[in-house]
């Protein structure tokens, strides 16, 4: 073959993936699509993929700017390290993929921008599961007899990947849905062969226009709270929804495509797909819904039926923190001008 | 820097009450701090939360909500929304770090100049009290907005 659709003389598209700071479940979720994966290897020349095969950094390094056709970027940016393989792959690639909820808005990761430095190395380092009868904690740099070793450098204020390096296409879920992966590559592979156009730039793919609302079978009527409770403790009708038994289910203002999972299996949204289209700010979104709903005008009462809420923003930026107006608290923020 | 610090508030103010209550403090010659900057919408109910984030994360110290009294909304009881949209946010706000008085919530009717101009001196001075709140991701271009003695 002297040439392919993509331009590339020597051989097929080159494909990366790339795990910044996340949980490792998007990998398994790509792993996931089943032979699909096969289609990849066909249709790719797989360059780094750290998970799946050997290769390091300065292979990366190596390559000529733009070389990589398509890169799936997962995890968020929690350390110099993560910052420096955006860049890096930024460069190297022409299409780059905010993939996963990490990547995409700071998913779980994200929620420690509520904490200090400080709290969350307490938390890792000193809290009752940890055995760490040194108090060590991590260092950037550590003076060896053989030299100085570095760790990459912790951030005050988790980042998502586009408040780093343009992003082309974000790709929502925690993980995304494998059937979502198996779609989106399609689309790739018939996109280099001239039989699709790629969505414009800045596009969420694999993902749908809605709410999980839409996608969920759950009978809806009036909604009226007047006590929110934990789903462990309430007794659940399977067939009505969740919010209107008092259980918060973000599916209102979390984008379809994962078929409501959750709901449909007797849990509550949790928002892994992040704001639906349209949302600038997805606790916002949220709490506008919840306050809707509260069945009540008297401040007291309000108040009363609120308390049985004690984390609202820790349920409303579960997953979306990072990638919210605010970014991240007071505190944070705080020590991440000193570092500045 | 030197200069003395001026708040920045932002205002959401309804249509039908507390638009007009500051209509009626401008004609009655009524004075009131230049430090609010007004956005009129229909009604109270309007008022979205990422308003008041944006506010903030724009380079906003405080933002003031208004509304007709309860009972009163032109919208029959959205203004009972606002409020529970206001509870729900100031709890969330706290969990950012920001103080709960930056945000305030204040029923006036559009007979209530005077009291209008009394709340919105109250919170400037208040919020002046708990300094600049400066958040990262204003651009720095809100500094200007800040020396209101040229307005
Ligand atoms: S709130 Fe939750 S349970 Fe209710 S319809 Fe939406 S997704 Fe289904
Ligand atoms: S019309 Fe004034 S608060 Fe609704």
């Amino acid at each position: 073959m002297t040439s392919n659709p993509d331009g590339n003389p020597n051989g097929k598209p080159k494909f990366a993936m790339c795990w910044a700071a996340s949980c490792g479940g998007c990998e398994i979720a790509v792993l996931n699509i089943h032979e699909k994966i096969l289609d990849v290897d066909q249709n790719f020349e797989v360059v780094f993929w750290p998970v799946a095969m050997d290769a390091k950094y300065k292979d990366v390094e190596a390559m000529p700017d733009g070389s990589i056709t398509l890169t799936l970027f997962n995890g968020s940016i929690r350390n110099d390290e993560n910052e420096h393989m955006a860049h890096l792959l930024r460069r190297k690639s022409k299409i780059l993929v905010a993939f996963g909820s990490c990547a995409c808005e700071g998913c779980i990761p994200g929620l420690a921008n509520f904490s200090t430095t400080q709290e969350i190395f307490d938390a890792a380092y000193a809290g009752i599961s940890t055995d760490n009868p040194n108090g060590i904690r991590p260092q950037s740099a550590w003076d060896a007899p053989e030299g100085t070793l570095h760790l990459p450098k912790f951030y005050p204020v988790l980042k998502t990947l586009d408040q780093v390096v343009p992003v082309d296409y974000y790709m929502p879920g925690c993980p995304p849905e494998s059937h979502q992966i198996g779609a989106v590559i399609d689309l790739v592979i018939q996109a280099l062969h001239g039989e699709a156009t790629l969505p414009p730039p800045g596009a969420v793919i694999g993902a749908g226009q809605s709410t999980v609302c839409d996608e969920c079978p759950r009978a809806r009527n009036v909604k009226k709270i007047t006590h929110f409770a934990r789903i462990q403790d309430a007794l659940i009708d399977p067939a009505l929804c969740l919010l209107e038994q008092g259980v918060l289910c973000n599916g209102i203002a979390t984008r379809s495509g994962c078929t409501a999972l959750c709901p449909k299996a007797g849990a509550a949204c949790v928002g892994c797909y992040g704001p639906a289209e349209g949302v600038l700010d997805y606790g916002a979104r949220l709490m506008t819904a919840v306050a809707s709903v509260i069945d009540s005008t008297d401040p007291a009462e309000i108040n009363r039926i609120l308390d049985s809420l004690p984390d609202p923003a820790g349920a409303f930026y579960r997953f979306n923190l990072a990638g919210s107006l605010l970014r991240a608290g007071k505190a944070a923020w705080a020590a991440d001008r000193v570092k500045a | 820097m030197t200069e003395a610090f001026e708040p920045v508030i932002v205002g959401f103010t309804c249509n039908w009450c507390s638009y007009r209550a500051a209509d009626l403090a401008g004609t009655a010659r009524i004075k009131y701090p230049p430090n609010i900057r007004l956005i009129r919408l229909m009604c109270s109910g309007r008022l979205d939360p990422t308003f008041v984030f944006k506010a903030f994360s724009s380079g906003a110290d405080g933002v003031m909500i208004t509304g007709c009294h309860p009972g009163e909304c032109h919208y029959v009881e959205q203004n009972y929304k606002a409020m529970r949209r206001f509870i729900l946010l100031q709890r969330t706000l706290a969990q950012f770090g920001i103080e709960p008085r930056r945000v305030r919530l204040v029923w006036a009717s559009a007979a209530e100049g005077h009291r209008l101009a009394e709340e919105i001196t109250n919170m400037v001075e208040e919020v002046r009290q708990l300094g600049p709140l400066n958040w990262p991701t204003a651009p720095d271009g809100v500094q200007v907005t800040r020396s209101v003695e040229a307005i």
